[in-house]
């Protein structure tokens, strides 16, 4: 096991950030941390690599104590915190050796070009870290978690604020690093975490609501899913629901339903996605109809999401 | 503590903040020493830096602190402190790197005015007539000097993430410790305790190396301020885990 907790909890003076949270992680499955804003995900994070202690439980980073055996534990891990805090008036070069020094390793040089190749960084070597844009800054603040080549990988939030083809690479890296690594990383973004994680952990209001493998949660939701369609002309609201395994049908609002080039669109909710496709497909040459679009709405991840993390008001 | 001293040092030099600093002490110093006449050592009359002894505490006033003002409270500020802080680094390699990189350029600061000294000598009468004991032992005084301003302004920069306050804060601090005891002392209903106080001042241990005489009290004194200022700032960096 490289990463177990037990029993974490903290305050915030009298309020109540994390309450108990337990969970273990292992190289080779990327674990995804998953919560709305708020939730306690960076709390989590932070006191896992050590910035903050916890009020109660336990931190074990590779058989490592987080506070009694703060320093061996440090020596395991690489961290991108939230943000991705930077010394803008270094040079990349200059601040991944410094990493490098902190974390004695011999061959800083090999180090160092080790990470700037991974992270695709080398072109932009000559460039103080202050004028990389965000994206490159996400590679730098990549770059000095891994300079140490650590057992343990947590990234707080790794891909905000990337534009998609910088999304697309930061993805690729760290799916690439968690086939040997033990990776967690944070996101309040669904579909990332279907994407890359194997396991997630899906936290609200600093209480676990749901620790599975991201299949396992996908199939729990699938009592539900919705789908919007999009046909030609109006179609009887009964005659869709007539289809197989479809619960409940709605007319969208016609604000723009009619008009040149626009259909008339229904949302479905189904029961299960088997053969939904196909059966409107079917359904709309049996009625005449030309079925213009069809488009599950919402990823399945995402639904459950919603469902757990819903706050009761 | 070495990989942090150097990237300070790089910081600060590659920023020129420290050469800033450096060239303004200098010519702060030039200017008092050889050129304006009140306080000349050319007019004096005798070979003595003591004018120098006097007035570079002053000038380390706001000088040291403009130094070490952005050592912790630049990395609060950006939120580099928890890049820092979750790397294997103890908080005394931390807190002593950065000592370490004030303490370089104080020294390197320092150096060039060793020509004043190499001047007055060629100037006394005869020739080399100076009391070197004393110059060098004002010497080790002015480094202990602004090693202490060094710790309190490290002190007053973890305390707050906004560098202005921080200089603010630990040049107070460090005026208070050269000469504030002093004042106190002279409070009327403070007089039956007056020597005790004026020794919990920084100027009086100055002034006892500054004569040449190693008195191993006067370095306990500065080396026991140094010591429990950066301990100061090791417990309020600690302070995050309360």
């Amino acid at each position: 096991m490289s990463i177990e907790v037990e029993d974490l909890v903290k305050y915030y003076g009298s309020h109540k950030a994390l309450d108990s949270i337990s969970f273990k992680a292992e190289p080779g499955k990327i674990l995804g941390f998953l919560g709305p804003n708020g939730a306690g995900k960076s709390t989590t994070m932070k006191i896992l690599s050590g910035f903050l202690p916890a009020n109660s439980g336990k931190v074990l980073i590779s058989g490592y104590n987080m506070v009694t055996d703060s320093l061996a534990a440090r020596f395991k891990i690489g961290y991108l915190p939230e943000n991705n805090p930077l010394y803008l008036d270094m040079y990349i070069p200059e601040f991944l050796e410094f990493t490098a020094e902190i974390f004695k390793i011999k061959k800083k040089r090999e180090a160092v070009i080790r990470v700037l190749d991974m992270t695709g960084l080398g072109p932009m070597q000559g460039k103080k870290i202050g004028q990389l844009s965000k994206g490159y800054r996400q590679r730098v603040g990549l770059a000095q978690a891994l300079i140490s080549d650590p057992e343990v990988l947590i990234l707080d939030e790794p891909t905000s604020g990337l534009d998609p083809n910088q999304l697309v690479d930061i993805r690729n890296l760290i799916r690439e690093l968690g086939r040997t690594r033990t990776v967690i990383l944070s996101t309040h973004i669904m579909q990332e975490v279907e994407i890359l994680c194997e396991q997630v952990i899906i936290i609200n209001a600093g209480k676990i609501v749901a620790n599975d493998s991201v299949s396992n949660i996908v199939s729990r939701g699938q009592d539900r899913i919705a789908y919007r369609v999009e046909f030609d002309k109006p179609i009887r609201e009964e005659d869709l629901l007539a289809l197989p395994e479809v619960m409940e049908v709605s007319a969208l609002p016609d604000i723009q339903n009619g008009t040149e080039g626009r259909g008339y669109q229904y949302a479905l909710i189904t029961k299960s996605d088997q053969r939904i496709r196909e059966n409107v497909f079917d359904f709309a040459v049996r009625n005449q109809a030309i079925l213009l679009g069809l488009k599950k709405v919402e990823s399945d991840l995402s639904a459950i999401f919603q469902q757990l993390t819903r706050n009761p008001s | 503590m070495i990989a942090i001293l150097k990237k300070e040092l790089s910081t600060q030099f590659g920023s020129l903040s420290a050469m800033i600093i450096a060239i303004l002490f200098l010519v702060i110093m030039g200017l008092f020493l050889w050129v304006y006449p009140d306080s000349s050592l050319l007019e004096n009359g005798y070979a003595s830096l003591q004018s120098f002894f006097d007035l570079a505490p002053w000038a380390f006033l706001f000088l040291i602190p403009a130094i070490t003002m952005r050592l912790f409270s630049e990395e609060k500020k950006n939120g580099t402190l928890e890049i820092i802080l979750t790397k294997p680094v103890r908080d005394w390699d931390l807190i002593l790197g950065k000592f370490g990189s004030v303490k370089v350029i104080l020294i390197f600061t320092l150096i060039p005015t060793l020509f004043y000294y190499l001047t007055l000598i060629r100037l006394g009468l005869p020739q080399g007539n100076i009391d070197h004991g004393a110059v060098w032992g004002s010497y080790l005084g002015l480094l202990m000097l602004g090693l202490s301003f060094a710790s309190i302004g490290i002190f007053s920069s973890s305390l707050s993430s906004n560098p202005i306050i921080a200089f603010l804060l630990s040049g107070a601090l460090s005026f208070f410790f050269y000469s504030g005891f002093e004042s106190i002392s002279k409070l009327p209903f403070l007089s039956f305790m007056d020597s005790t106080l004026i020794d919990f001042g920084i100027r009086s241990h100055y002034e006892g190396i500054s004569r040449g005489v190693l008195d191993t009290r006067d370095l306990m004194y500065f080396l026991s301020l140094i010591g429990l200022f950066l301990y100061f700032t090791k417990l309020n960096l600690e302070s995050r885990k309360w």
